[in-house]
């Protein structure tokens, strides 16, 4: 009797390269890596199976340190990237990687449509609530009074709460966790990757080295009271009114997610050409 | 009155009417029965900036021969009303020789056509139209039309039934009622009949406009994925698009901006499949940074411009070639890629299929520089032969080990490995990088992969795809796009005068092929530089990067009204003799 041998299984550090992060020593961005590398594990994933994409920012140089195919492309366009790859190739797996300077201010408009579309990707925002990689300018998510040398005494503006317009444009599967917790963080986009459409998780991803303040986010840092809801009212109320430190998954919708019809019987050109004979 | 042919032989009509007249509806009919009776056609249209009503001309010139440009003349402008016509009788050039059939009940005729001294008659169209129930003034203009030039009316009928027959059954009734009224009517006009009808050919024919042929290029090429942004004069490739790759196994998504289609076509090429957008000038510039990343990260993408006058908004409408100098110099950074330009409607699907091919053989992003008046032309051609130009890209082999994405050697194309392949994993970065895709900002890397990058297209051989040449002679003009078609007309014009001059049309503009053109321009002791645009954009591209052996003069002016070919024999004239 042959026994065929299972195949090798594979574990976390198997979908790291040996490319070494640019980051600064304490980053949060390490701990994020890491779950999303237990995360592919976890769900026994073959790393060519996988692409990675990401726009431009200190998280979005996550693809070049992981095993699998990625694409470190320009700044704020990400999930539109990520969106021609998935429609094209339905087979592959899609995660978008960024900060919120990339996903929020230069890929709004993008991150709208992203969620709208509903797409099967998970959206991986490590926000900060800085531009870290310019060294230190304001970003959508940073506080009003938060002091720079590009905007001294803060902006004055409110900050804008990303989960809330994800549920609002349609996103299909919202939530929250802290880079402290890279197990929980690991479980969190795993179920992200298996929920079918756009999945999007916002993590707080510290940087000590211009938001020294962010140390204390692991006190602030809070797991949520009760369990994801399917009632977009009530998401929508639990995330106007948290305090930005609510941790889970926070609603998991059933919209059917957007993908090309591959259902039609493909001609050769020479067959639609006909149309254009007088 | 004894009417007087151009000099190609051929008849030219506009109908003219405000939107809503139904003025193209009766120009398409127009082309397609001539083309039914054997005639080729070109149908040009112009339209103002309204979204609904405001004015519009449908320009038809039909002959025995292909024809590649509007004609000098019109010979017959038939106008259901007269709305607007300052706007755009410039236009419609007359002569003394043209007939123009006026409809009584829309006022007297407009300074601006009498003034040509053409012949005007009256036919009281929309009084005719009101005496019969359901009967349309464009249908008895078209009757009107298809009788002075001697179109069979069974031909025209056969259009009628194919064209209505979704329509309800009195629609295709009252049509022909009308059609019968208008020919009826017509045969009170002296009109010499200055077309033979050619006799039968075996040749089998299209009927198409630039943008449908652009996008039966992309198809024919391989390409299965579009993504795109709508925007005036390049949304009829999109919308001809849409229904017709899905056919053929591919799929267009409409994206949020022009920031989202570029990259979505860099994401699915990046995952394998063959793609392409199309824009105009606007869309171009939104895209520029991407396709800077497609350069650096070498990902095949098609980019097809279909030009308007400019800048910013400009004439959405209208056409010019000023995108030039966007296309080719726009991107930031030592980033070599190609830039193709189409020289006729026909062109348009050769051009783009060639595009597609040379994009993906080169892992390069292409453009594609068409235009309105090549782009919403629609011409009757002789069926375009496959020339067989279809996606070659080299990749790399599932398992192969010690994978490098950007491996320098075999002249700068490296194997590009598709996600799913195992072994193949690589992370494609608009970072410079070293031969295995990580980021690198070191001295050697970054010349190494410039290198690269520029060898492999450089050291291509384009063919002879690369220009059209025509001709001998001392004299050569050199153009581009869709200056082409009416340049070629001109020397013509001339040859049958006795001076022959060269024509030089690259197709291929990046990269400059500065040894191609020299070989051309061989035995020529002076050129002429020929194009739409206000600041000469051709003209300096060739005096700086080509090395051109002879002295070389420019003609241009921008845009929107196109070149007839009685302009550029006098500009080519004057030139020679100077």
């Amino acid at each position: 009797m042959n026994v065929e041998a299972a195949p090798p299984a594979l574990n976390a550090r198997d979908y790291k390269s040996d490319v070494k992060p640019v980051w600064c020593p304490g980053c949060g961005d390490y701990s994020v890596l890491s779950s999303v590398t237990k995360a592919l594990a976890e769900l026994a994933l073959p790393p060519e199976d996988v692409a990675v994409i990401s726009g431009i920012g200190c998280s979005s140089r996550i693809p070049a340190y992981l095993n699998t195919y990625g694409f470190h492309g320009v700044h704020g366009r990400a999930t539109a990237l990520a969106t021609g790859l998935k429609l094209s190739r339905p087979d592959l797996t899609v995660l978008i990687t960024g900060g919120d300077g990339d996903g929020f201010s230069i890929g709004g408009n993008h991150f709208l449509h992203a969620c709208r579309r509903n797409v099967d990707m998970t959206y991986i925002v490590m926000d900060n609530r800085v531009y870290g990689m310019t060294k230190g300018q304001p970003s959508p998510t940073t506080e009003p009074d938060w002091d720079s040398a590009l905007a001294p005494g803060g902006t004055g503006l409110r900050p804008f709460n990303p989960l809330v317009i994800a549920l609002a444009s349609g996103a299909n599967f919202i939530a929250r966790t802290f880079a402290g917790d890279p197990n929980g963080t690991a479980r969190v986009i795993a179920q992200a990757i298996k929920h079918p459409g756009f999945s999007f998780i916002e993590v707080l991803s510290p940087c000590i080295t211009f938001r020294p303040d962010q140390r204390e986010w692991k006190t602030k840092a809070h797991a949520a009271p009760v369990d994801a809801t399917e009632d977009i009212g009530r998401a929508a109320k639990r995330l106007m009114t948290d305090d930005g430190f609510t941790t889970g998954i926070l609603y998991i919708g059933d919209r059917e997610p957007f993908a090309l019809d591959d259902s039609i019987v493909a001609k050769g050109p020479a067959d639609i050409e006909t149309q254009f004979l007088v | 009155m004894i009417h007087k042919k151009d000099d190609q032989n051929s008849l030219s009509v506009a109908i003219t009417g405000s939107g809503g007249a139904g003025v193209i509806t009766a120009g398409n009919m127009l082309l397609e029965a001539a083309a039914r009776a054997g005639l080729y056609g070109l149908f040009m249209r112009s339209s103002g900036p309204q979204i609904r009503g405001g004015e519009a001309a449908a320009m038809i010139r039909l002959a025995t021969h292909p024809l590649d440009a509007p004609g000098e003349i019109f010979d017959i402008l038939i106008a259901i009303d007269w709305h607007n016509i300052d706007r755009f009788a410039i236009e419609l050039p007359l002569s003394p020789d043209s007939l123009v059939i006026a409809d009584p009940s829309q006022g007297a005729v407009p300074d601006v056509i009498t003034a040509s001294g053409a012949r005007v008659v009256e036919l009281p169209l929309k009084d005719m139209a009101k005496a019969t129930p359901k009967v349309r003034a464009n249908m008895i203009a078209l009757g009107a039309v298809a009788s002075l030039i001697g179109l069979p009316g069974d031909v025209v009928d056969g259009i009628l039934e194919k064209v209505l027959k979704k329509r309800a059954a009195d629609a295709l009734e009252s049509s022909r009622t009308g059609i019968a009224l208008g020919g009826q009517a017509a045969t009170q006009f002296e009109f010499t009949r200055p077309l033979e009808m050619p006799p039968p050919s075996t040749q089998k024919r299209w009927m198409i406009s630039g943008n449908e042929a652009a996008g039966m290029g992309a198809v024919r090429g391989g390409v299965r994925f579009v993504a795109a942004y709508p925007i005036t004069p390049a949304t009829e490739v999109l919308e001809w698009l849409s229904p017709n790759l899905k056919k053929v196994g591919g799929a267009l998504v409409q994206a949020e901006d022009e920031l989202a289609s570029i990259n979505m076509i860099i994401g699915a090429s990046y995952g394998g499949t063959p793609s392409l957008t199309a824009t105009s000038g606007p869309g171009l510039a939104l895209m520029l940074e991407s396709i800077g990343l497609a350069v650096a990260s070498e990902v095949p993408i098609v980019i097809v411009d279909v030009m308007r006058g400019g800048p910013s908004t400009g004439i959405p409408t209208k056409s010019e070639q000023s995108d030039l100098n966007i296309a080719v110099f726009g991107l930031h950074g030592d980033a070599p890629h190609i830039v193709v330009a189409p020289t006729t409607v026909g062109d348009c699907l050769f051009t783009t299929q060639w595009a597609v091919h040379l994009a993906e053989a080169l892992q390069v992003p292409t453009i594609v520089l068409s235009d309105q008046l090549l782009g919403q032309t629609r011409a009757t051609i002789d069926e375009p032969a496959d020339p067989g130009f279809v996606s070659e890209r080299s990749v790399a082999a599932a398992g192969i080990a010690d994978y490098h994405r950007y491996a320098l050697g075999d002249g700068g194309v490296s194997p590009m490995a598709i996600p799913g392949g195992a072994g193949g994993q690589y992370t494609a970065d608009g970072l410079e990088h070293n031969e295995t895709g990580n980021p690198s900002s070191q001295v050697a890397d970054h010349i190494s992969q410039s290198d690269k990058r520029s060898d492999k297209i450089s050291g291509y051989d384009y063919g002879d795809h690369w220009a059209e040449i025509e001709g001998e002679g001392e004299l050569a003009v050199i153009t581009w796009g869709s200056t082409t078609g009416v340049t070629r007309e001109a020397l013509k014009v001339l040859a049958q005068k006795g001076h022959n001059v060269r024509l030089i049309a690259p197709r291929l503009l990046a990269p400059a092929r500065p040894e191609l053109m020299a070989k051309a321009l061989k035995g020529v002791s002076r050129a002429l530089v020929l194009e739409l645009s206000h600041s000469a954009q051709f003209y300096h591209y060739l005096k700086g990067y080509f090395d051109l052996p002879c002295p070389v003069a420019s003609y241009c002016r921008s845009g929107p009204l196109p070149y007839r070919a009685a302009e550029l024999v006098t500009r080519i004239e004057n030139w020679s003799a100077s």
